[in-house]
């Protein structure tokens, strides 16, 4: 992988919120509560990074990758990509932006309209932007980009349900690919696919990072698959980051309990550490995101869990022997997963 | 060899629909004993979901018809038992638990009222009675506060509760072999721990004979005793877990295993196997995995590997299986 | 994993031989030429053009195909059967039924056409822009629907026709376009919902956050995501409520809020005929007839074109 260089954010994302309204009534709507999906998220992408973000189901990934391509509007917070404010743009400059960062969907069966043929799906970032290519050389483009992504460029006049899964997914990161950008969301791009298939995907990823110098936001809730990939690694629980640090920091030394509880929990494909590994067991559920615990959203379910966890907020930072920020008051470095 | 407890061989299914018949089950062989898991490991379309509903006597059908094998239990023959003969051993003997729990229960009743619908119907229990089993059973796959949850409807519960639920009105009835259709697939990841150890225990404590259909190589190599690997509609591999993952014997189940993201292959571009899984309207002739395979060679293509025994007990259906086993 | 869906995987060709030589030689396609090249060779689209096709020359040119005036009554032939010199009959006031059903087309062919075309835009353009905007928009649309859908349809069709009767004057063109947009006025709401559900179900699908995640703009959403998806029940309900429509047109007349004489309308003359099925079936039996040909062309048309719209029954 070739080395991302650090130095330079692209896209820094700031203290940002996402709050859905809960509404009761048919013609009078009242709002009854406020789903936090996204509660206070800082990070920042560097040029040619991966940078996986991980959690369960209503941790709120899924909205942040929705807010960052300003598809649902941000409660508050601010986002700039190379500096300027995502939110403020509008009109051309709201277009321009959208070239530059790009988003691949999890679901093939569903990402791709059933009735457009994949000349169409491919061809469809040119038509919106006509100005990235003449109508001339759209179909030569269109023909090149599912090249790039391994498909025959023959067949540009067949329809989505004429292709495998894996090979729907391809089709969805050649129509990302189209506008050239500098950053790609990918929302669970592998976890609907077969093994045997996922691995064909992600290296197809990992290939166009290198020869386009892509930027990744990668987001799953498959821990193997991020750790493969990402360079650094975003934990979130409940709207929140509880730990972020470089691959090695995350998968080796966890200090975050509930980064722990994950690690543990991910099935290891080698029956021979079956007995050996050390387990932590989570009870219970993840809480509501209407109505977070108080103080530590993890402490319902924290075996170190303290008074000072239910009044106070642990600030994601740095603290003590650790290398890495991590919002727990309790932080320590543990290892976990067996260093084959 | 004693008989097993529950016995497939030579299965065979089709599914004729309008576009031809796709060749579902090429003859499927494995057994399950009491007390042990079995593990049935394929990707999608490998056939291991229609395996189990021809076994439970739920196959769809049409489209799905069984055209050979057979299916015992106990020795006793299931496939041509009288319709009557299959109820009964459904839920009594041999319970399934699905994949979805949220649709896999009746919303419109309560989770106590479903639990207690079997003990009720079949044991003749009265209301009372059965509602105080379905507290008991909840209590015992770990549901807190069962005696308030008992009148709960399906959808006050979390994924992983109504999981719970799911195991608990399959185990009403006390039966000996338990499927599982990917129980955990659906699930998060520190819930799907939960389920799957509440499963082992379950097992273990009740001497069940447990046949797991998954397509996670790492739940497998976390709870199973033995594997069968199926593709396109066969076993293609069986053994044990520890010799399987130490040394797979088909080529198909080694390159699945190094198709997943280690801690090592990190960095690394990972050996995917190329290619798709073949239709199976056209399954190619020979060895069905040939197209995709790297040690493929004439004779592939040619003659169809039979799943035989190996030296060590273990089977493959390669043609260069002994070689594979040498390393 | 349910089992269809295995086997929808699985029998997904890998990699089917091109149809028709190598594809890449041939200009790009669309869905819209994809279907017009499948609909030509479908029987079913062939044969109910061609029913239409017929109708729409009756419907035109009705002097071609009989010399008979169908207004001209003699009551000495009151309700005589079909015969050599009347092919199917005449009735009560001693007409020739032949005469009157190839007359009638005009009217009914129009009525249900237009009042089918009129229904679905409206409904479907309310639809969509419900289902599209969602939120208040929805909602204030939504709540208008239930009002008209909560209209009994003859009492609003009574209050509407008599209103504006006098403004139109006697004229027939007049007249059929009142009852015409009387019924659009009227029906819409069940098209609007039936759009609207549709639409919602799209709206949500993940290609159309692909397409705005691209930059599409409103139009383009609609237009090239939401419409074509939208299309298959809203076909399906505009050719049953095409048959009704004709059949409304008759009720309307029945009441003398309608199309009166000298029109004439299969519609007009069913209701004609309902009190004398038994002594003279013939009256009933031929307009009935034509009417369940057309309706049966235009249900056919709906079932190719939806057919021929959605690539995966290719």
């Amino acid at each position: 992988m070739s080395a991302p260089n650090l130095s330079v954010p692209i896209l820094e994302v700031d203290d940002l919120v996402k709050h859905f309204p809960v509404q009761t009534g048919i013609v009078l709507k009242r709002t009854v509560g406020h789903v936090r999906a996204v509660d206070g998220v800082s990070f920042a992408l560097h040029k040619g990074e991966t940078l996986g973000v991980v959690g369960e189901s209503g941790c709120g990934k899924s909205t942040l990758a929705q807010v960052l391509m300003r598809l649902e509007p941000p409660t508050s917070g601010r986002v700039r990509f190379h500096g300027e404010d995502v939110f403020a743009k509008r009109g051309r400059e709201l277009q321009a932006l959208r070239r530059s960062i790009q988003i691949v969907l999890q679901d093939p069966y569903t990402s791709l309209n059933p009735r457009m043929t994949v000349g169409d799906i491919v061809g469809e970032p040119f038509d919106i932007h006509p100005d990235v290519a003449p109508k001339g050389e759209r179909r030569k483009k269109v023909q090149d980009l599912l090249d790039v992504v391994g498909l025959n460029p023959e067949h540009i006049n067949r329809y989505p349900h004429q292709f495998s899964g894996g090979q729907r997914q391809r089709i969805g990161i050649a129509r990302a690919l189209a506008l050239k950008p500098e950053v790609i969301i990918c929302d669970e791009p592998v976890s609907a696919l077969d093994v045997s298939i996922q691995a064909q995907v992600m290296n197809l990823l990992d290939e166009l990072q290198r020869e386009f110098g892509l930027s990744y936001l990668f987001i799953a809730h498959d821990l193997s698959v991020v750790r493969h990939l990402s360079d650094r690694v975003a934990v979130m629980y409940l709207g929140k980051i509880v730990e972020i640090g470089t691959e090695e920091e995350i998968y080796g030394r966890p200090s975050h309990p509930y980064t722990q509880a994950l690690l543990s929990a991910v099935p290891v494909p080698d029956p021979a550490v079956r007995a050996a590994r050390a387990r932590i067991r989570l009870t219970g559920d993840v809480p509501s995101p209407v109505n977070p615990p108080s103080g530590c959203r993890f402490r319902t379910r924290c075996w170190k869990a303290t008074e000072i966890c239910e009044v106070e907020e642990p600030e994601l930072v740095t603290r003590g022997a650790g290398h890495h920020p991590s919002a727990c008051h309790h932080a320590e470095e543990q290892t976990l997963l067996p260093s084959t | 060899m004693a008989t097993p407890l529950l016995e497939v061989e030579g299965l065979r299914v089709e599914f004729r629909t309008r576009d031809g018949v796709a060749h579902v089950l090429n003859g499927v062989d494995y057994h399950v004993d009491a007390g042990e898991t079995l593990a049935v490991l394929g990707e999608s379309g490998s056939g291991k979901s229609v395996t189990a509903n021809t076994v439970m006597g739920i196959l769809e059908s049409p489209p799905g018809v069984v055209t050979g094998g057979s299916v015992r239990y106990r020795g006793e023959e299931l496939l041509t038992a009288a319709p009557a003969r299959r109820r009964e051993l459904r839920g009594e003997h041999i319970a399934m638990i699905f994949q979805d729990a949220l649709s896999a229960l009746n919303p419109v009743f309560t989770v106590g009222f479903q639990i207690g619908e079997q003990l009720r119907t079949r044991r003749g229990m009265s209301r009372r009675d059965a509602e105080k089993r379905a507290v008991e059973l909840l209590d015992l796959v770990g549901i807190p506060g069962a005696k308030q949850r008992v009148r709960d409807h399906p959808h006050q519960f979390s994924g992983g509760m109504r999981q719970r639920v799911m195991i608990a009105m399959s185990l009403a009835l006390d039966p000996d072999v338990l499927i599982a259709d990917e129980p955990t697939t659906a699930l998060d990841v520190t819930v799907q721990a939960q389920i799957m150890d509440l499963l082992a225990d379950i097992q273990a404590e009740r001497h069940m004979g447990l046949i797991l259909i998954t397509h996670d190589l790492g739940v497998v190599a976390e709870v199973a005793d033995r594997i069968a690997v199926m593709y396109a509609g066969r076993i293609v591999e069986h053994a044990d877990v520890h010799s399987l993952y130490a040394n797979p014997c088909h080529p198909y189940t080694r390159a699945l295993l190094e198709s997943i993201p280690r801690v090592d292959t990190k960095g690394t571009s990972l050996s995917a196997i190329s290619g798709l899984p073949p239709s199976l309207t056209r399954i190619p002739p020979g060895c069905p995995f040939h197209p995709r395979c790297p040690m493929a060679a004439e004779r592939c293509t040619e003659e169809l590997p039979p799943l035989a025994v190996l030296p060590s007990g273990r089977s493959s259906a390669c043609l260069f299986a002994e070689e594979l086993v040498a390393g | 994993m349910s089992d269809p869906s295995v086997l929808g995987t699985a029998v997904a060709e890998p990699d089917p031989p091109p149809a028709g030589g190598a594809d890449a030689q041939e200009r790009a396609r669309s869905l819209a030429s994809d279907a017009w090249h499948d609909l030509r060779r479908r029987p079913l689209f062939l044969i109910s053009v061609a029913l239409i096709a017929i109708l729409l020359v009756l419907a035109a040119f009705p002097q071609l195909f009989t010399s008979a005036d169908p207004n001209a009554g003699d009551l000495a032939r009151s309700r005589q059967a079909p015969s050599g010199q009347a092919w199917f009959g005449y009735d009560l006031l001693g007409r020739d039924v032949y005469a009157r059903t190839i007359y009638g087309t005009r009217v009914s062919i129009v009525v249900g056409v237009l009042a089918t075309t009129f229904t679905v835009l409206l409904g479907g353009t309310l639809g969509m822009l419900a289902g599209y905007h969602g939120g208040w928009v929805d909602t204030l649309v939504s709540r208008l629907t239930d009002v008209v859908f909560g209209l009994p349809f003859v009492l609003g069709a009574i209050v509407i026709l008599s209103s504006f009767r006098e403004a139109i004057g006697e004229g027939a063109v007049g007249i059929t376009a009142l009852v015409v947009l009387t019924m659009a006025a009227l029906s819409w709401p069940v098209s609007m919902r039936i759009t609207r559900s549709a639409a919602i179900t799209a709206r949500n699908q993940d290609y159309v956050r692909a397409a705005r995640a691209l930059g599409a703009g409103p139009a383009r959403v609609i237009w090239r995501h939401m419409l074509p998806n939208c299309l298959a029940p809203v076909l399906v309900y505009a050719t049953i409520a095409l048959g009704a429509f004709i059949g409304v047109e008759a009720t309307l007349s029945f009441l003398g809020i309608g199309l009166r004489d000298p029109v004439v309308s299969w519609g007009v003359m069913i209701s004609e005929a309902r009190d004398y099925i038994r002594v003279a079936p013939h009256l009933l039996l031929f307009p009935a007839a034509f009417l369940a040909v057309t309706v049966l062309a235009f249900v056919m048309l709906g079932d190719a074109v939806r057919d021929a719209f959605d690539p995966k029954g290719r």
